[in-house]
């Protein structure tokens, strides 16, 4: 059976910066939003954190395509991720979380994982 | 078939070399191989002998192993010396027994020549040639304060740079009127005996020893023919090496005049069974006091005994390049002009340091040989010159010039022969390295793997690339100049494209001219060319997200997210009253505050949110940003000057706030940094900035394109006595003109050494404006200065700007958990993965 989710309100489409990322806490800790015009689509959320550090930087990377995959690139070691797969493109053990997000109305949701009871049952 | 006995006696360098090459070729099932070696421990390295007063053990410079040698099952006897040969009945007698050959070679090198003096056989007259030699120099040296080297020669000045390592006042004594006499000439000696001294050890030429007798404040006394004496505890005698030829002397064997172990192209000596290699060899009547020689000698020998009938000793190059105590000496071939109508060019420059000799044929074409001291910087090229043959240019001087005085830049790749010997050590050709491209190598590190070039000493690296690269292109591999994949063009082709076009964002930038969405590569890089063309801030909506985190925040990010604050201090002259903002400001946000090599103060530990803050604060005490996060104007640093100090001839502090002040925020390709110093005393350091300027007492020099670091680059003297405004405009000129056509992330220095022409050219462009472009960059760093924001300031004043800085946009209250505290000399740093974990 599939883990209980819950897609949260995070933020509005004004917090966003075009071609770049912001961060947003969640149930399941610090994620990274970013918004991406020219593309469809234009939403990828993924791990706020550097797998590589350990500090959550990742929403301060620079946004880009490599080979036509869209990735960000870690702000401290440079590494790049896949926004789509969050495939490590430099090391193929290293992977980051990613989520599915949606625009609803003016407000950005993210599906995460429900971790406290209370949150379930609203 | 049974087998036969080859004897090798001497286990040494050359000698180890010989079994190296002999094991694993068919001639080793041939043999029984038993080795004789009259010290107590296996073959070392010799020529790094004195590493051993520098912490290396026997097993760090040993050459190999017991074990290799059971391996290979070779009989090694070690502390058993040879005492005689007898060749009729073909046996050898040493200390332990007597054995019999079929084959018998000599490896027995040379020993110390200690000049016939009275007294030389006190307990602390020593040499230096052995391990036990080594041991034997550091107990004497126990305790007491003086040594003195007899001799001046390479060896000797090694061996006095080891005395002086062991703490004591180091002489050298030399019998000729200089230092180093087979390799260098009067003012080569000379300048090397100067800078010798400078480093401590004292010189004294022209002494020639009597006596050695009892010291009244030392050990010794010794007494020199001009009735001058010198006090010391201990002697080294480095006065030269004899070839060791006892055993072949004894036994009939051919022997030179002077001594040495005559042999043929086939390293035999006048006994067909008995062959002689390395040191104790004379070949053409020369002894050969250099490794590679022997090492040469050893792999012919293996050859032929192994039916090898071509393999042949052809002589050896001599030529010689060192660091002496600190001190660059090259000597190559002929380096005293002895070849009949041989003609001398010389340069010498005493302030720099540097001497140079070239030793030309008579018509003037060929480089017969060459003596540099100081500056080793054109051996390789004045090598390949003398080694292959080639033609020398119309005015052969521009060889040693400096560049700065229209010296010729390196020997390029392609005037090399294929015969041209890239690396010494693994004995390399160009051939060598075209034959291993062709058969499928295409980059530098395959073509090292297969060739083995470039992984002995080092030497040949910087050669080694050039070839590779050169042979590459010319056989059509692309070395692109692609700034990525989203943008066919180099940093100075987008540059050009920018300003002609008039592109102002990105977007256009790569819809009209580039593909895809663009990367970290591409896009800090477009950033900063549109900040030099049109000067907007850096937080203006479009350019956000081209930034890199450092630019985009205003700050540099640490490892664990926080972000440090430099406030600029242009010249490092800071007021009371601002200092105690910093340390308020600090204080109140706990940041960890040290001083940075720029002469200003770093903050670290700030969060995101309290970024601004934090400058809020600062720009109302009137700081600004100091860009210590952008490729631009770092600082420029200055010493005191006129103003205070008692050599000052200008006012260093006021121009480098002055040139500070004008250049800050400019955008550049890489960092720049600048300094000013108030006089020739250089204290800050100018000649190793982008931009390096000395006060002189009629105005200033301008010194470019030098640079500190991983790489660090002597600055170039640019123009001389230059009045504020011709220095500024001539500054103007060079930073515009590099802003311009330097490629992403290039430094002033690489730029300037990839600009065709180099330094000349640039100061063709600045000083003459050759370009007739002068006007146009002078008006267009105007522009820059005029348009200066402090990019804070703008920040901090537009609340949409500030909404950057929120950590979490849906969390305003809540702390980062990563970032965790401790305290370490009363300050707060960062907890290390290793002490969480
Ligand atoms: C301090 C120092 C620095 C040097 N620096 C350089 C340098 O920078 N570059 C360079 O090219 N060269 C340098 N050299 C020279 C280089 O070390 C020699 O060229 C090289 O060691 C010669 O090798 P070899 O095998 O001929 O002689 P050795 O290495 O001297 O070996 C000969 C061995 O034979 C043994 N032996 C002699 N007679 C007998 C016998 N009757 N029975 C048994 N064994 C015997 C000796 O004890 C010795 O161990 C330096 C030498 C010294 C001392
Ligand atoms: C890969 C190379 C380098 C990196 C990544 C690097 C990075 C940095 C960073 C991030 C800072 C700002 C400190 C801060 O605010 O946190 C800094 C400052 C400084 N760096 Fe480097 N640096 C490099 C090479 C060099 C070199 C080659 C030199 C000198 C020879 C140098 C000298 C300095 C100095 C003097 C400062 C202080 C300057 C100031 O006051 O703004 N750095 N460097
Ligand atoms: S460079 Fe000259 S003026 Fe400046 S501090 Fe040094 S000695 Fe004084
Ligand atoms: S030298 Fe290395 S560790 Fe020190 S600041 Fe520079 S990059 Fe960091
Ligand atoms: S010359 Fe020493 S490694 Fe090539």
């Amino acid at each position: 059976m599939k883990a209980r989710t819950s897609w949260d309100v995070v933020c509005k489409v004004e917090d966003l910066v075009p071609e770049s990322g912001v961060a947003v806490w969640t149930e399941d800790g610090p994620v990274a939003v970013f918004y991406l015009p020219h593309r469809l689509p234009a939403l990828f959320a993924v791990s706020h954190t550097d797998p590589f550090s350990g500090s959550n930087v990742l929403a301060r990377g620079i946004t880009g395509d490599i080979k036509g995959e869209p990735v960000v690139a870690s702000p401290l070691y440079k590494q790049h991720f896949s926004l789509v797969t969050g495939q490590c493109l430099e090391d193929e053990d290293v992977k980051i979380e990613t989520y599915p997000v949606l625009l609803d109305g003016d407000q950005i949701r993210l599906e995460v994982p429900v971790t406290h009871s209370e949150t379930a049952a609203a | 078939m049974s087998k036969q006995t080859l004897i090798v006696i001497g286990n040494g360098m050359v000698g180890h070399h010989f079994l190296e090459q002999l094991t694993g070729s068919a001639a080793a099932d041939r043999f029984d191989i038993k080795v004789f070696g009259e010290e107590k421990l296996l073959a070392y390295d010799r020529v790094h002998l004195s590493e051993y007063f520098g912490g290396s053990t026997h097993a760090d410079l040993a050459m190999g192993t017991a074990d290799w040698y059971a391996e290979n099952n070779i009989d090694l006897h070690l502390n058993e010396q040879v005492t005689a040969i007898d060749r009729d009945q073909k046996t050898v007698t040493t200390s332990e027994g007597s054995y019999g050959y079929d084959e018998l070679v000599l490896a027995t090198g040379s020993y110390p020549f200690v000049p016939p003096i009275k007294g030389n056989e006190h307990p602390h007259c020593l040499v230096y040639r052995t391990l036990e030699d080594l041991d034997s120099i550091r107990a004497s040296a126990q305790g007491v304060k003086t040594g003195v080297v007899v001799g001046g020669g390479l060896l000797g000045l090694e061996a006095a740079n080891a005395l002086k390592s062991l703490g004591l006042d180091a002489h050298v004594v030399e019998f000729a009127p200089r230092l180093m006499p087979v390799q260098l000439d009067t003012d080569g000696g000379a300048l090397l005996r100067h800078k010798i001294e400078e480093l401590g050890v004292q010189v004294h030429t022209e002494k020639a020893t009597t006596e050695i007798v009892e010291g009244e404040d030392c050990r010794l006394r010794m007494n020199f023919s001009d009735d001058s004496h010198l006090e010391t505890d201990l002697i080294v005698f480095s006065a030269g090496i004899r070839p060791q030829d006892t055993l072949a002397r004894d036994s009939g064997l051919d022997i030179g005049e002077r001594g040495g172990i005559v042999i043929n192209d086939q390293c035999t000596t006048s006994d067909p069974h008995i062959h002689a290699i390395g040191e104790c060899a004379l070949w053409g009547g020369k002894i050969f006091g250099l490794v590679a020689p022997g090492y040469t000698m050893a792999r012919t020998l293996a050859s032929a005994l192994n039916g090898d009938s071509e393999a042949a000793f052809t002589g050896a190059d001599m030529s010689t390049k060192l660091k002496l105590l600190g001190v660059d000496v090259g000597s190559i071939g002929d380096a005293h002009g002895q070849t009949p109508g041989a003609r001398n060019i010389r340069f010498n420059d005493e302030q720099a340091g540097h001497y140079r000799r070239m030793v030309v044929s008579e018509d003037g074409k060929t480089l017969l040989g060459a003596i540099l001291v100081g500056d080793n910087g054109p051996y390789d090229t004045l090598l390949q010159y003398a080694l292959n043959g080639i033609t020398l240019p119309d005015n052969p001087e521009t060889l040693i010039l400096p560049e700065s005085e229209g010296g010729a830049p390196a020997l390029g790749p392609d005037a090399l022969p294929e015969t041209a010997s890239i690396c010494s050590c693994h004995n390399v050709t160009k051939g060598d390295i075209c034959g291993a491209i062709d058969a499928g190598c295409s980059d530098l590190g395959s073509v090292k793997g297969e060739t083995k070039a470039s992984t002995g000493c080092g030497g040949c690296a910087a050669l080694l690339k050039n070839v590779v690269d050169s042979e590459l292109e010319k056989r059509g591999v692309e070395v692109s100049k692609d700034i990525c994949e989203h943008f066919p063009y180099s940093r100075q082709e987008l540059f050009h494209l920018v300003k002609v076009n008039g592109i102002r964002t990105f977007q256009t930038l790569i819809q009209e001219h580039g593909k895809g969405h663009g990367c970290d590569i591409c896009k800090p890089a477009v950033a900063s060319i549109l900040a030099t063309c049109w000067n907007e801030h850096i937080l203006a909506t479009d350019h956000v997200p081209l930034q890199d985190t450092n630019d985009t925040f205003m700050a540099n990010m640490q490892k664990n997210g926080t972000y440090s604050i430099v406030p600029r201090v242009p010249g490092g002259e800071i007021t009371p009253d601002k200092l105690i903002v910093l340390g308020e400001v600090a204080k109140e946000y706990n940041l960890y505050t040290k001083i940075t090599g720029g002469q200003r103060v770093d903050l670290f530990g700030a969060t995101l949110s309290e970024l601004p803050e934090i400058w809020e604060k600062l720009i109302a005490a009137g700081f600004e940003t100091g860009h210590a996060y952008g490729k631009s104007l770092r600082t420029v640093k200055s010493c005191v000057g006129s103003t205070w100090c008692r050599y000052g001839v200008q006012d260093s502090v006021g121009m480098a706030i002055f040139l500070e002040d004008r250049y800050k925020g400019l955008r550049s390709p890489h960092k720049i940094k600048m300094a000013v110093s108030g006089c020739t005393r250089e204290c800050a350091e100018a000649q190793s900035k982008d931009i390096g300027v000395i006060a002189t007492e009629n105005g200033w020099n301008l010194y470019v394109c030098g640079n500190g670091g991983m790489r660090p680059r002597h600055a170039d003297l640019f123009a001389t006595d230059l009045s504020d405004e011709e220095l500024v405009r001539t500054i103007d000129r060079v930073l515009m003109f590099y802003v311009r056509t330097a490629d992403r992330l290039q430094r002033t220095s690489v730029w300037m050494e990839n600009l065709e022409g180099g330094l000349e050219y640039l100061k063709e462009v600045a000083l003459e404006d050759s370009l007739g472009i002068g006007k146009e960059l002078e008006e267009h760093m105007e522009s820059i200065v005029g348009t200066y924001q402090c990019e804070w300031k703008t920040a901090v004043e537009d609340p949409e700007k500030r909404k950057r800085f929120r950590e979490f946009v849906n969390a305003p209250e809540k702390k980062d958990p990563v970032q965790q505290w401790t305290t370490e000399r009363d300050q707060r740093r960062p907890v290390l993965e290793t002490e969480s974990a």
